[in-house]
C-alpha cells in the first residue's frame, strides 16, 4: 500500500509543481511584457 | 485561443478527475498483485507521453527544416521538455513499482534501460539548446538532433517485443490482457494524460512566445 501512495504522490507532486511553475512563469512575464509594450509606446510617442 | 485553452483545461480537469474514479473505484483489484497493481494505470498512461512528445518533436523538427518557421522549433522545444519531466516520472513510478514486483528498484533489463537511454538523449537535447546563443543556427541543431533521437522511441517501445524481458507485454497483436474494465480504465487514462499533455504543450507554448517577445523588445530598446 505505501508504494501505491508513494507512486501516485510522486506523480501528483512533480504534475503540480511542473504546472505551478509555468503557470508563475508566464503571470510573471505578462505583466513584464505588458510594462514593456508600454515603454516601447512611450518611447515611440517622444521620438519625432 | 484563450477560450479554447480555458475548455481544453477544463475538459483535461473532468478527465482527470473521471480517471481517478475508474482507478480507483470502477477498476478491480487485481487477483495477484492486490490494490498495488493500480500503480498501472496512471505508469502506462505517463509512459506513453514521452512517445507521443517526442513524435512531435520528431515530427516539428522535419517541418522547421523544410519550412525554417521558427514556430515549429518552438513547438520542438516545448514537446520535448514535456516529455523529459514526464519521462521522468515514468521512470519513477516504474522504480517504485518494481521494488514490490520484482524485489529491485532497479534492473538493467531492455525496457528500463532503453527508457533511460531516451531519457539521457532528450536531456541532451535541451542541453544542445542552451549551449548554441544563435537563435536559427540553434534551432537548425536542435532539429537536426530532434530527429536522429527520435530513433531511440521505437526501440524503447519495442524493446519488451524484440528481447527477453522479465517487464510485462500488456498489449499484444491478439489483444489486451486484461479484464474489460480494467482496459476500460486504461483507456480513460490514456485519454485523460493525452489531452494533459496537449493542455501543457499549449501553456508552455504561451510562455515560450512571451519569453521571445520580451526578448525581442529588450534587444530593440537596446539596439
Amino acid at each position: 500500500m505505501r508504494y501505491l501512495i508513494a507512486a501516485y504522490f510522486a506523480v501528483w507532486i512533480v504534475l503540480f509543481l511542473y504546472v505551478l511553475t509555468i503557470e508563475r512563469r508566464l503571470a510573471h512575464l505578462s505583466r513584464e511584457l505588458k510594462l514593456l509594450r508600454e515603454v516601447v509606446k512611450k518611447s515611440k510617442g517622444l521620438s519625432p | 485561443m484563450e477560450r479554447k485553452a480555458q475548455i481544453l483545461s477544463g475538459v483535461t480537469f473532468i478527465a482527470m478527475l473521471l480517471a481517478i474514479y475508474m482507478v480507483f473505484i470502477y477498476a478491480p483489484i487485481e487477483r495477484k498483485m492486490g490494490i498495488l497493481q493500480k500503480i498501472f494505470y496512471f505508469h502506462v498512461s505517463t509512459a506513453w507521453i514521452p512517445y507521443l512528445a517526442f513524435l512531435v518533436v520528431f515530427l516539428c523538427s522535419i517541418v522547421f527544416l523544410w519550412r525554417r518557421d521558427k514556430r515549429w522549433d518552438t513547438i520542438a522545444f516545448c514537446s520535448a521538455e514535456i516529455g523529459l519531466v514526464i519521462d521522468t516520472l515514468v521512470l519513477i513510478t516504474g522504480s517504485i513499482w518494481a521494488k514490490p514486483a520484482w524485489g529491485v528498484w532497479w534492473t538493467w533489463e531492455p525496457r528500463l534501460t532503453t527508457s533511460l537511454i531516451m531519457w539521457l538523449l532528450y536531456a541532451g537535447y535541451l542541453l544542445l539548446r542552451r549551449s548554441v546563443e544563435e537563435a536559427m543556427r540553434r534551432a537548425r541543431f536542435a532539429a537536426v538532433y530532434g530527429i536522429a533521437a527520435f530513433i531511440s522511441v521505437p526501440i524503447s517501445f519495442m524493446s519488451i517485443r524484440w528481447w527477453r524481458t522479465i517487464h510485462p507485454v500488456v498489449i499484444k497483436p491478439t489483444g489486451i490482457e486484461l479484464e474489460p474494465p480494467m482496459i476500460t480504465a486504461l483507456i480513460v487514462c490514456l485519454v485523460a494524460f493525452t489531452l494533459f499533455y496537449f493542455c501543457l504543450l499549449q501553456q508552455r507554448y504561451r510562455l515560450k512566445k512571451i519569453k521571445d517577445e520580451i526578448e525581442d523588445i529588450k534587444s530593440e530598446l537596446g539596439g
